[in-house]
């Protein structure tokens, strides 16, 4: 009941705001409808507490502990992201990039790709999760050409093509599982494209075609979670699409991507009996890690600089997960979380930077301290907490991967060292001119918004000084069953 | 020593090939128009193989995948396609290729290594079609060649959607095809893809004046 809410309200906002989309006051009904998947998404949460993991609706969804928390956090982002585009796009609207019409679009289709997130999620199907993945895809090419400059449309099309070729691999691996599963589970009712049920034979399941199935999907979601070789779309997509774009694609769709290979590694593990699944996440993630470490020197962009940042720390998530085991797992949870939540943030602050200068590269914004304080606050302080400062729960999550490297695979350690020590430093030196120093840009027209920052870098420090036992247990739940 | 076939097999092993014909004949085609007419025969091919198996197997399901291939891939989809190219003024258009004979040697290449890649598969195969997914194979990294190596816009979506046609026929071929809740979310899928796809013709145009990809090379690594 609570997941129909879930996921039937976005869906009926979607629709709503399609019709009246183009009112002033729609910026606060995407608020309200974003508010209510919140609050059913924290139903849905003290219901899997209470009860354990649970499939409804003949099964075709399926919620545990893993999934659910994911669920919370699209839910929690999503909410924030809704209050703080409500300035934003007001400002972008005053600034004539925008227009109603597009602001319609804008508003039903930021819903449509909630909703297309929240079904990923919560699919018990593997057919499914592919088709919310793919429609995931093209409620945001929309998204990203919003302000249909030839920048725009440039980055809208790559992602297009990029991701639909990556997800058409990943149709094809889907195939090649329901090939292996039909023979041992029957193709009456669906049964074999269930993951509860091919978790539960995954040890029956031919080696063979699982590898070759594995490769498929891991290269397919893997091109939308950024990683490295197949990371190009990322940086320009998220540079120039709108900000509130930017950020529910960094801080959601790739942990939604994340969780689909997660799923399908942890079929191909039980099934070819090996490691080599961890091994091939923990070489993508490594790949990817050091690649845009050293990219991220090169970047005059602060969105696409943000973005390079993103395809770093999903190689670190990548990596955690491709190690395997209680501690890896728990921190590559953990980082999903933090990382989710201060990309956010960053992007919230380098939007209104951006907006505040009256560009995006990196040499024009300069003093924003003096300009508005709150902005350049949100800006350092969401630097340092991605860039792992401790007390920032970033620096915990790291700590915690970079101790199971060196337990079980010492090799791995000086790489992820150096590159987060180079990651360090490039964020650093740029950012910390764009904060301090001497201007004379004005203050924006309406105040922003960024109550949504401080309670995102909030919930990061907390999380950095004190995780709550309840959390903490769901997590080590939540990474027992990735195994 | 292979066991005799009978003629419903023959019969789909003659599709297949014919599949991978037209697969040829589209990265070698320069004109616009007549890529989409080579779609719409792949599709034309699909409905007929995916008939066959419907009848060989007596099953239900894959006689409402073929019909639902019927409408959108020999119909729906050319239409959609040919009335954008007569808006957009680009219906004879043709888009020039790298040199013909290397591309045609690198396919030649490609369904080498499907039909490896397809080997430990087939032999586990138990449908009537399983010597045909090497071609489905070949198909979709076919498809996949011609997207890398054509400039225009709706040449690649034209590559896109024969890619599709290419997985559509590796589940037919494998499994029966998926079960019909997935096959119709896909259907949809594809079908608001080249809706956003001729917006983004239109989008496309209206800002570059043309269709012509070398143009969206401004975002670089910098």
């Amino acid at each position: 009941m609570e997941l129909a809410w879930v996921l039937g309200t976005p869906l009926f906002g979607a629709i709503v705001l399609a019709v009246l989309g183009a009112r002033r006051s729609a910026a606060e009904l995407n608020v309200v409808i974003s508010l209510a998947t919140l609050i059913a998404a924290a139903a849905l949460v003290l219901r899997i507490i209470g009860q354990g993991s649970m499939t409804v609706a003949h099964e075709q969804f399926f919620v545990d502990p893993f999934n659910v928390f994911l669920i919370a956090l699209t839910a929690l982002i999503g909410f924030t992201t809704a209050v703080f585009s409500r300035p934003y796009m007001r400002i972008e609207q005053d600034h004539g990039r925008l227009n109603t019409h597009r602001l319609r679009l804008y508003h039903s289709m930021y819903q449509l790709f909630m909703a297309a997130m929240l079904v990923a999620l919560s699919t018990n199907n593997m057919g499914l999760l592919w088709v919310a993945m793919e429609a995931a895809t093209l409620s945001t090419v929309l998204l990203v050409s919003l302000y249909r400059t030839r920048a725009s449309i440039e980055a809208a099309w790559k992602y297009f093509i990029l991701c639909g070729v990556g997800i058409a691999l990943a149709l094809f691996g889907t195939i090649l599982l329901y090939f292996a599963a039909e023979r041992l589970l029957g193709g009456e009712g669906m049964r074999a494209l269930l993951w509860t049920h091919l978790n539960a034979a995954k040890g029956q399941l031919d080696p063979t075609v699982i590898g070759l199935a594995f490769v498929f999907l891991l290269v397919g979601y893997g091109t939308k979670v950024g990683l490295a070789p197949l990371h190009n779309w990322l940086p320009d997509a998220h540079a120039e699409g709108p900000t509130p774009v930017s950020a529910v694609l960094s801080g959601l769709l790739l942990n939604v991507a994340m969780y689909a290979v997660v799923r399908c590694k942890i079929l191909a593990a039980g099934a070819m009996h090996s490691a080599l699944p961890g091994r091939m996440l923990m070489a993508f993630g490594l790949f990817s890690t050091v690649l845009a470490a050293f990219l991220l020197w090169r970047q005059r962009d602060i969105k696409r600089l943000f973005g390079y940042s993103s395809i770093e720390h999903m190689g670190i998530i990548t990596f955690a997960f491709g190690m395997g085991g209680p501690l890896a797992n728990f921190a590559a949870l953990l980082h999903m979380t933090v990382h989710s939540l201060t990309k956010s943030a960053i992007f919230f602050a380098a939007g209104h930077a951006s907006q505040i200068a009256g560009t995006q590269r990196i040499d024009g914004i300069r003093g924003l301290l003096a300009v508005s304080p709150t902005v350049g606050w949100g800006l350092m302080l969401g630097s340092l907490a991605i860039l792992g400062t401790p007390p920032f729960g970033v620096f915990t999550s790291e700590y915690m991967v970079l101790i199971t490297a060196m337990r079980d695979h010492p090799w791995a350690t000086p790489f992820l060292l150096i590159a987060l020590a180079v990651a360090f430093a490039a964020i650093f030196f740029k950012v910390q001119p764009m904060v301090f120093g001497e201007t004379d840009a004005r203050r924006l027209p309406h105040p922003p918004a960024l109550v949504p920052v401080f309670v995102h870098l909030s919930i990061v420090l907390m999380l950095g000084l004190y995780i709550p036992p309840a959390l903490a247990q769901w997590y080590r739940l939540a990474a027992s069953l990735i195994g | 020593m292979m066991p005799p076939l009978n003629l419903a097999t023959q019969l789909l092993h003659v599709l297949a090939a014919g599949l991978l014909m037209i697969s040829f004949s589209m990265l070698a085609q320069r004109r616009t128009r007549r890529l989409i007419v080579l779609l719409a025969w792949q599709g034309v091919v699909l409905t007929a193989s995916t008939l066959l198996v419907a009848v060989t197997a007596h099953l239900q399901h894959l006689y409402y995948s073929a019909a639902l291939t019927l409408i959108e891939k020999v119909w729906l989809m050319p239409w959609i396609l040919l009335r954008l190219m007569r808006r957009l003024g680009i219906e004879g258009d043709s888009d020039p290729l790298v040199n013909i004979p290397t591309l045609m040697l690198v396919g030649l290449g490609l369904v080498i290594f499907a039909f490896g890649l397809a080997q430990p598969i087939s032999s586990l195969a138990t449908t009537v079609t399983r010597q045909t997914l090497g071609i489905a194979m070949a198909v979709i990294l076919l498809a996949f060649l011609m997207m890398i190596a054509r400039h225009k816009a709706v040449t690649q979506v034209i590559g896109f959607l024969s890619m599709e046609n290419g997985l559509f026929f590796a589940a037919t071929s494998t499994t029966y095809g998926m079960p019909m809740v997935i096959e119709l979310g896909i259907a949809l899928d594809l079908l608001v893809g080249v809706f956003i796809f001729g917006i983004f013709f239109f989008q496309i145009r209206e800002q570059f004046d043309s269709l012509d990809l070398h143009q969206l090379e401004a975002l670089k690594e910098d």
